[in-house]
C-alpha cells in the first residue's frame, strides 16, 4: 500500500512539474503573438480610413488560429479582414450587465473576435437566472456574474483580453471603467443605470448599444452614435434626448415581479452583438472628420420585438439630438466632475418604489404566527397576480390580484363591501392580506382598511410580514418558492 | 355631418396593452371633430382612449398630470411624435397610434 501512494505521489508532483514548464511555454508563445500583433495593429486606423499594415511588419496579420476561428465572418463582403476582422480585433468593448442580455452579448462579441471585452456586474448567479443568462451554469451559482461569464468566454474564445468588473456601476466608478473601452453595451435592468451610462457615453464620446426586455416583448436603440461632444447636434441623440423625464417608480416592473422569456432577452441581447459589430466594422466609433463638420442631424430608430405579435419586429422613427437636452446639448449641466462628486443621484432622479413600511408592527403578523391561527376562522387574501396565484397558493386563499386595488377609480367603491368578501364571513372575523414578499400586501392592507372594511377597527386587517417567502422560511420548508 | 367619424388604428405595447384589457390592437372609429368643432388631435385621442376605452382604473399609468406620462413613447405612423407636431397633431383616416412603455429589464 505504502508504496503505491508513494508513486501516485511521485506522478503527481511529476504532473505538476509538467504542467507549469506548459503554461510558461503557453505564455512565452503569447507574448511573441502580441508584439506580432501589436506590430501590425499599430498601423491600424479604426476610423474609416483605410488600413494599411507597417513596413516590416508581420507577414499575417492574423494568427493562424484566428484565420481558421473567424474564416466564415471574415469571407462575409461586408465583413472581410482589412476593415472587418482587424478592427474587431484592435477594438474594445464594455458590456454592462451579465445578465439575459448580456450573456448572450457577450458570447457572440467574443466569438466574433472582439480584441478587448469588459464585463460589469455586482451580482452572484442565482437558479432563477439560467433560464436566460447562458453563460452561468448551475454548477456556478453563488459565483459572481463577471466572473462566471468570463470563463465561460474563455473557453469559447481564448483569443481577447477579458476584464471582469465585479461591482455595479455607479456615479463614482463609471469614468474609470468606461473610459477604457471604444463602445458600450447597457445590458442592465432599471431606469437608474439607464441613464447613468448614457451620460457617461455622451461625456466620454461612446456610442451605446442600449437593450431592454420584459414578459414577451424587448427594445433596442442605437444612442450617442455618432459619438461627437455635447453642444454638436450631428451626434446620435441620447438616452435623456428620448425620455427626458424618468418614468414613475410605480410603473417601473422588473423580470423578477413581470417575468421574463429566456428567448425574447436572448433575441435582444443577440440584437446588441450585431448593432456593436457593425458600428465597429463599419468605422463609427470615432466620427470621421467629414461627419464631424457636417452639422445635419442625426435622427435614430427603435427596433420593438413582440413575440406574441403576428409581425413581432417592427422599426419606429425617434429623434435626433434635443435641444436643450440635460446631457448632449450645449446648455449640458452634465460635467466628469459632477459625477465624480456625487451631484446627480440618479436613485432619487428616477424615484424609489414605496415599498418601505406601509403598516405599523401592530397591523402585520409574522408567518409563523399566522401558521398558529389557521384553524379560527378568517380570510386569507392573496394579491399576486392570478398567473403567480396559479403556480401554488395556501388552501382556503382568495385571489385578488394587486393590480384590482390600483387607481383612482377605487374611491367610488368607499364605504361599500367589495363584492370578493364571503357573505358567509363573520363580520369580526380578521382578514390577512399575503403576496409574494410582503410589499403589495401592505399597500392593499392600507386601502382596505381605508376604505372602511375594518368596520371602525372592529375587524382586524394586516398582512403577512414577508409574504410567502416569510411561509418558506418559517413554516413550510417544500413551499415551492419560484 | 356631426356624425362623421374616421377610421384609425390604435395600438398598444410594453405592457401598455394590459391597461387596455389585453388587447394590443384597436381598430376605432373616432369623431372627426371634437366638442368645439375642431378636427381631432393626437392629443384628444389621448383623452378619448383615458375616458372611453380604457376600463382598468390605473389611469395614472397611462396619463399623469394631463400628459402621456414620462416614459411612454407616442408613434405616429411609426415616427415620434415630437417629430409630426405632438398633441397638435391632426389625425387622419387610417393613421396608426402606436403608444409603447419602454421597458427597463434585462
Ligand atoms: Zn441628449
Amino acid at each position: 500500500m505504502e508504496s503505491a501512494s508513494a508513486s501516485a505521489q511521485a506522478l503527481r508532483e511529476q504532473i505538476a512539474a509538467t504542467e507549469a514548464r506548459l503554461q510558461k511555454l503557453k505564455d512565452e508563445l503569447a507574448q511573441v503573438e502580441a508584439s506580432d500583433a501589436a506590430r501590425y495593429l499599430n498601423g491600424l486606423s479604426l476610423n474609416g480610413g483605410p488600413v494599411t499594415p507597417q513596413n516590416g511588419s508581420a507577414k499575417w496579420p492574423l494568427l493562424n488560429e484566428e484565420y481558421q476561428r473567424y474564416g466564415r465572418q471574415m469571407i462575409v463582403p461586408s465583413i472581410g479582414i482589412q476593415a472587418g476582422q482587424l478592427r474587431l480585433k484592435s477594438s474594445s468593448v464594455l458590456i454592462i450587465g451579465a445578465g439575459g442580455l448580456g450573456c448572450p452579448a457577450a458570447a457572440y462579441i467574443a466569438g466574433a473576435g472582439v480584441g478587448t471585452i469588459g464585463i460589469v456586474d455586482g451580482d452572484t448567479v442565482e437558479t432563477s437566472n439560467l433560464h436566460r443568462q447562458i453563460l452561468h451554469s448551475t454548477s456556478k451559482v453563488g459565483m459572481r456574474k463577471a466572473e462566471s461569464a468570463i470563463s465561460y468566454l474563455k473557453s469559447l474564445n481564448p483569443n481577447p483580453t477579458y476584464i471582469a468588473h465585479t461591482e455595479h456601476i455607479s456615479p463614482q466608478n463609471a469614468q474609470e471603467i468606461v473610459e477604457r473601452y471604444d463602445l458600450v453595451l447597457d445590458c442592465t435592468d432599471n431606469p437608474a443605470s439607464r441613464y447613468l451610462i448614457s451620460d457617461v457615453c455622451v461625456l466620454l464620446s461612446k456610442p451605446l448599444v442600449s437593450a431592454s426586455a420584459l414578459r414577451t416583448d424587448g427594445q433596442l436603440i442605437v444612442l450617442n452614435s455618432p459619438p461627437l461632444p455635447p453642444g454638436n447636434e450631428a451626434g446620435g441623440p441620447c438616452y435623456r434626448c428620448v425620455f427626458p423625464k424618468p418614468p414613475p417608480a410605480e410603473s417601473v416592473v422588473s423580470c423578477g415581479d413581470g417575468g421574463i422569456l429566456g428567448p425574447v432577452v436572448g433575441v435582444m441581447g443577440v440584437l446588441q452583438a450585431v448593432e456593436a459589430i457593425k458600428i465597429i466594422v463599419e468605422g463609427k466609433l470615432a466620427p470621421s472628420p467629414e461627419i464631424q463638420e457636417g452639422l445635419k442631424a442625426t435622427p435614430t430608430s427603435m427596433l420593438l420585438f413582440s413575440a406574441l405579435s403576428p409581425q413581432p419586429f417592427r422599426s419606429v422613427r425617434l429623434r435626433s439630438r434635443r435641444p436643450g437636452c440635460f446631457a448632449c446639448s450645449k446648455d449640458s449641466g452634465l460635467s466628469l466632475e459632477g459625477l465624480q462628486s456625487g451631484s446627480l443621484d440618479y436613485v432619487l432622479f428616477c424615484g424609489l418604489a414605496s415599498s418601505a413600511n406601509v403598516l405599523t408592527p401592530e397591523e402585520r403578523i409574522e408567518a409563523a404566527e399566522y401558521a398558529k391561527i389557521r384553524e379560527r376562522e378568517h380570510l386569507l387574501l392573496d394579491v399576486r397576480e392570478k398567473v403567480q396565484f396559479d403556480i401554488c397558493h395556501l388552501d382556503g386563499s382568495i385571489n385578488i390580484p394587486f393590480s384590482a386595488f390600483q387607481g383612482g377609480a377605487k374611491a367610488e367603491n368607499d364605504g361599500k363591501v367589495p363584492t370578493w368578501l364571503p357573505e358567509s364571513l363573520p363580520k369580526e372575523a380578521p382578514i390577512y392580506v399575503v403576496c409574494r414578499l410582503g410589499n403589495d400586501s401592505q399597500v392593499v392592507t392600507r386601502k382596505l382598511k381605508e376604505s372602511g372594511l375594518d368596520s371602525g377597527g372592529k375587524r382586524w386587517i394586516g398582512d403577512i410580514r414577508g409574504g410567502l417567502k416569510a411561509w418558506k422560511q418559517q413554516v413550510d420548508e417544500n413551499w415551492p418558492e419560484y | 355631418m356631426a356624425s362623421e367619424t374616421i377610421p384609425i388604428t390604435v395600438e398598444f405595447t410594453g405592457g401598455l396593452e394590459m391597461l387596455f384589457a389585453d388587447q394590443r390592437k384597436h381598430s376605432l372609429s373616432v369623431p372627426a371633430k371634437d366638442e368645439r368643432g375642431q378636427a381631432v388631435t393626437v392629443g384628444w385621442l389621448v383623452h378619448y382612449l383615458c375616458v372611453e376605452v380604457m376600463k382598468d382604473p390605473r389611469k395614472e399609468m397611462f396619463v399623469l398630470d394631463g400628459h402621456v406620462r414620462p416614459g411612454i413613447l407616442v408613434l405616429i405612423n411609426d415616427a415620434d411624435w415630437e417629430l409630426e407636431g405632438e398633441a397638435s397633431y391632426a389625425l387622419q383616416a387610417r393613421d396608426n397610434i402606436l403608444f409603447v412603455s419602454t421597458l427597463h429589464g434585462g
